[in-house]
């Protein structure tokens, strides 16, 4: 009896599921040797970018990874300070440079958006995000240790999620910013240059950007997390709009412009090319003094403006007129702050 | 096609969900109960995990932990012929000279003795002593490797194979065709695989194999930076298809070298590799390489990068012929180009003996060499080069007699420029026997008369061979040649005189051989096996050293016979090749009928050989001259 009607089951199945295959985990093991598996890896491939720029120096690596978001070259990366060049090479699975611009960043996701010329890429789709259980297989590809040189495709790795869980529990003893929603997944992500790479589910679909090396002093324990597509989402969007960061050329001086000693700050010496805007000194009963600004915090933005530098934090408030209140953000340890600033 | 298997396994997964479902219902109501698991998607897991299963029971057999005498350090090893060949990591076998002990899943610990070794590419070959049944593993074909394909690897990771049984990590292939930097100039990881099965000290030396339990790679190093010394998700193995470009060369007992083209490549704006210099006594300058050509293909594989250049080159012992496409103002052009090596001998000698990086000398050199300082040592920043694993395994040390057993020495024969000479001469021995067999007797005293005709010349030709003099006759004039006045000079002549000096030298060699003994082969080197023309089959090659130069002799893999010979002169210069073929039976004994004379890349000239007396008692006396108008 059964038999029977399980064969009319599969007959009727057979029949009606050419349209909407839902593959399992389990059909997906089985499947690492045919040719729509491979496929689906070198589809994952060819939507990661290699990003080389700063760096090189004190531990800090040149290179990093990004994702291909629009057929147009819009990448998006984490923040860090390999963006910290004037120009930063994009090298593509099939060995194509690219030069890219930083479109915007935003400082609490740790996140950026580069802009490189082009048409008709490869690239993963935002809409529609899956959600992924926590269980299921995922794929991670990374630029990890620069090992794919030259025109190499970038590094594929295998492995389940962990947890959805929250990275704010790890606050204190982490350097990351961002605090919200990670992926724990045990793929051996948490290595140099794979941050901003892609987590895929099993299908090739884009769930996660790899995140920033995370140690755990006391442990020496390395966090292997992504954090959710979703969770940028509206940060991403904005981004690629080009709202995040107004581009200089269009903002007009003002006759009555902000101006740092009114505002109380000293910053350290202006010696380089590209200063950071470290607090060196806080003048008393200034606006800075009252606002909580203190020594070594590092200004990073401006209003919706990032500072790279002195010399654009100067040109950039000569921009905003005295009467406005200011909105910074500085860099305090691992912490963000949004500090507002009035003159009196 | 793999579609339909592959929609048709995942249609079943599907079908399977939903009719577990059903199934689970049916049981609820209380009917006829059964297992709730489809029974066609049981039998594809189950086939799956079984064959899975036998993929890592084959692997698992002729993997080896490669221990010290002592049983200290280690690392793994896989045995790749029943008489007990192994390959391992020149890394692994480093510290322990020239005899180690492995151990197999079989219980057993096996004597094992180094047989030869490739520095430049982390690649040792060892021979287990005491069977000629090891189980062994299976070659597969890495060129045909794509990202995503899942491995495993087997070994003694952290040296844990206490009781003798390795273990094995599984994972996928995260990259393919990566170049990894070498230390100095050895450990250079070309056209390597990389792989996020856990790779840990220990596992060096052992095997990657793909899902089917193929062999596909010898795991040698890992990146691991700030991690501390533990798997990353990074492994890289040296490339099975490398290994058998150099295994019939490490069976020489040498030390082995790689390959160089002697010219450095950049790539240019437009994204192509043009060469940047170019050594002007380099047989790729010969052969009409310059400055600014562009190189588009090495031994069939197409170059985009200096990289893939370098993974090409990387995989290639030193002096084999390849063939290399390049393009210059005039087009496309295809030739054959004889590598160079990378080190000279002595480099080579003092790299091996002075010890690894991050490591002292061997135990051998100890008294004479400084152990050389870490830190001076090359790193690039972001790679750990491989180091001997050599932290004390908790081997129970009575397994390991203590004084180290004394079979290896039967197998071992130290000579200065060989990790093993034993096995130089036993390899000779081998070829040359098989080659003796079809000679017969042959009278070391005689003088052979060789007749024939050049093919576009009707006019007869004798040589006159015997041990002091090449004679040969044409049109009633005799000239002669004497190759213990020095080779080099015919040979710069380029001219068809250089047929009658290969004779010469031939005749030699087959009295040598015939003979089994006298100075000609006892000087002989057996270099390993080498492409022909570019060509498979890889020929059996024996240097014999002659007056002021070298001769190579090449015999098929198959039937040992001599397929060329080629006489080197000055360098700077091509040597004469002879090719022989078309096997006839002249009188008591089967000689080449056809030779094919040649210098670089094109023929010379064809001489058929009509007869041949190779009983000939004295030389006509006749009015002589010198050769060479």
């Amino acid at each position: 009896m059964i038999h029977a009607t399980r064969a009319i089951v599969h007959g009727l199945l057979l029949a009606c599921c050419f349209g909407s295959i839902q593959p399992t985990a389990l059909a997906a093991d089985t499947e690492t040797k045919s040719t729509s598996w491979l496929n689906t890896v070198r589809n994952v491939q060819e939507r990661v970018v290699k990003i080389y720029g700063a760096g090189g120096v004190a531990g800090l690596e040149s290179y990093q990874s990004g994702i291909l978001i629009s057929p147009d070259g819009h990448i998006l990366t984490v923040w860090s300070t390999v963006l910290d060049a004037d120009v930063v090479t994009v090298v593509s699975t099939q060995g194509q440079r690219f030069e890219a611009k930083l479109l915007g960043m935003d400082p609490r996701l740790e996140i950026a958006i580069l802009k490189a010329e082009a048409t008709e890429l490869p690239h993963f789709s935002l809409k529609d995000l899956p959600k992924p259980e926590i269980g299921s297989r995922v794929l991670a590809v990374t630029n990890l240790f620069g090992i794919a040189t030259g025109n190499e495709a970038p590094s594929v790795q295998k492995g389940n999620l962990l947890a959805l869980s929250d990275l704010k529990e790890r606050r204190g003893r982490s350097s990351v910013i961002y605090q919200g929603s990670i992926y724990v997944v045990d793929a051996m992500t948490n290595n140099p240059g794979a941050a901003g790479g892609a987590l895929t589910d099993w299908d090739g679909r884009l769930i996660g950007l790899v995140g920033k090396e995370l140690r755990d002093p006391l442990s020496n324990f390395w966090l292997n997390y992504a954090i959710p597509i979703s969770e940028l989402q509206p940060s991403i969007a904005a981004l690629m709009e080009g709202k995040a960061m107004t581009p200089q050329s269009e903002m007009p001086s003002v006759d009555n412009p902000h101006d740092l000693v009114d505002l109380g700050i000293v910053l350290v010496p202006d010696a380089l090319p590209k200063t950071p805007a470290y607090i060196d000194r806080i003048l008393p009963n200034s606006p800075a003094a009252k606002a909580g600004l203190l020594v070594d915090d590092l200004i990073i933005m401006v209003g919706n403006q990032r500072i790279d530098g002195q010399s654009r934090l100067r040109t950039f408030l000569k921009t905003l007129d005295k009467s406005d209140a200011v909105d910074f953000m500085v860099q305090r340890g691992s912490d963000l702050l949004p500090i507002k600033l009035r003159q009196e | 096609m793999n579609f339909g298997k592959y929609f048709s396994l995942r249609l079943q997964s599907l079908i399977c969900g939903m009719v577990l479902v059903f199934s689970t219902e049916i049981d609820s109501v209380g009917q006829e109960p059964e297992k709730s698991v489809d029974p066609i998607l049981e039998t594809s897991v189950e086939a799956i995990e079984s064959s899975r299963i036998a993929a890592m029971e084959r692997a698992i057999r002729p993997t080896v932990a490669v221990f010290g005498n002592g049983g200290e350090g280690g690392g793994s090893g896989v045995v790749i012929s029943p008489d007990g060949y192994a390959l391992t990591n020149f890394h692994v076998t480093s510290p322990f000279g020239t005899n180690m002990r492995c151990g197999m899943s079989d219980g057993k610990i096996y004597p094992a003795v180094l047989v030869g070794v490739d520095a430049t590419g982390d690649l040792a070959l060892i021979k287990l002593l005491g069977r000629e049944d090891f189980p062994v593993a299976i070659l597969g074909d890495s060129r045909k490797l794509q990202v995503g394909q899942w491995c495993f690897a087997v070994g003694n990771p952290f040296l844990l194979a206490t009781n003798l049984q390795p273990s094995v990590s599984y994972g996928i292939i995260s990259g393919v065709e990566r170049y990894q930097y070498p230390a100095g100039t050895i450990l250079e990881y070309a056209d390597c695989i990389q792989t996020d099965a856990a790779i840990n000290p220990g596992n060096s030396g052992g095997p990657l194999f793909n899902r089917d339990g193929e062999l596909i790679g010898i795991n040698g190093r890992a990146s691991f930076e700030k991690r501390g010394r533990v798997n990353v998700g990074v492994g890289y193995a040296i490339s099975i298809n490398q290994v058998k470009n150099f295994v019939g060369a490490l069976r020489s007992g040498r030390y082995v070298d790689h390959a160089t083209l002697g010219a450095t490549v950049s790539t240019d704006d437009t994204g192509r590799v043009r060469i940047s210099n170019i050594l002007n006594r380099s047989d790729a300058y010969r052969r009409g390489l310059r400055y600014g050509d562009e190189i588009m293909e090495v031994a069939g594989r197409s170059i985009r990068t200096t990289n893939e250049l370098k993974n090409v080159l990387g995989t290639l012992p030193s002096h084999w012929r390849v063939k290399i496409k390049y393009r210059n103002s005039e087009g496309p052009t295809e030739t054959l180009v004889r590598l160079d090596a990378v080190h000279s001998n002595e480099e080579l000698l003092q790299l091996v003996q002075g010890g690894l990086p991050g490591m002292g000398p061997q135990p051998k050199d100890r008294k004479d060499k400084e152990p050389k300082d870490k830190d001076q040592q090359p790193k690039p920043d972001s790679e750990e080069q491989p180091k001997p694993d050599t932290q004390p395994s908790d081997i129970d040390s009575s397994e390991f007699s203590p004084k180290p057993s004394s079979e290896w020495k039967k197998w071992f024969i130290e000579k200065d420029g060989f990790a093993n000479y034993f096995f130089n001469q036993y390899e000779r021995e081998k070829a040359l026997s098989k080659y003796r067999e079809s000679l017969g007797a042959l009278d070391p005293n005689a003088t052979w008369k060789l007749s024939g005709k050049w093919v576009g010349d009707d006019r007869s030709v004798d040589f006159l061979l015997n041990e002091n003099k090449i004679e040969f006759v044409k049109g009633g004039v005799t000239q002669s040649i004497d190759p213990k006045q020095g080779v080099s000079k015919i040979i710069s002549k380029r001219s068809i005189d250089g047929l009658p000096l290969v004779l010469g030298l031939w005749r030699e060699l087959m009295l040598g051989v015939g003979n089994a003994k006298g100075k000609l082969i006892d000087s002989s080197v057996y270099l390993g096996t080498m492409p022909i023309l570019g060509n498979t089959p890889f020929h059996h090659v024996l240097e014999i050293p002659i007056s002021d130069t070298r001769m190579w002799a090449y015999f098929h893999p198959d039937d040992y016979q001599l397929t060329a010979i080629e006489l080197f002169g000055d360098e700077g210069d091509d040597p004469v090749e002879v090719y022989f073929d078309q096997p006839t039976k002249f009188q008591s004994i089967v000689l080449p009928s056809r030779m094919r004379l040649q210098y670089g890349v094109e023929p010379t000239a064809v001489f058929i050989l009509e007869n041949a007396d190779l009983s000939v008692t004295t030389v006509r006396e006749e009015k002589t001259e010198e050769s060479g108008s």
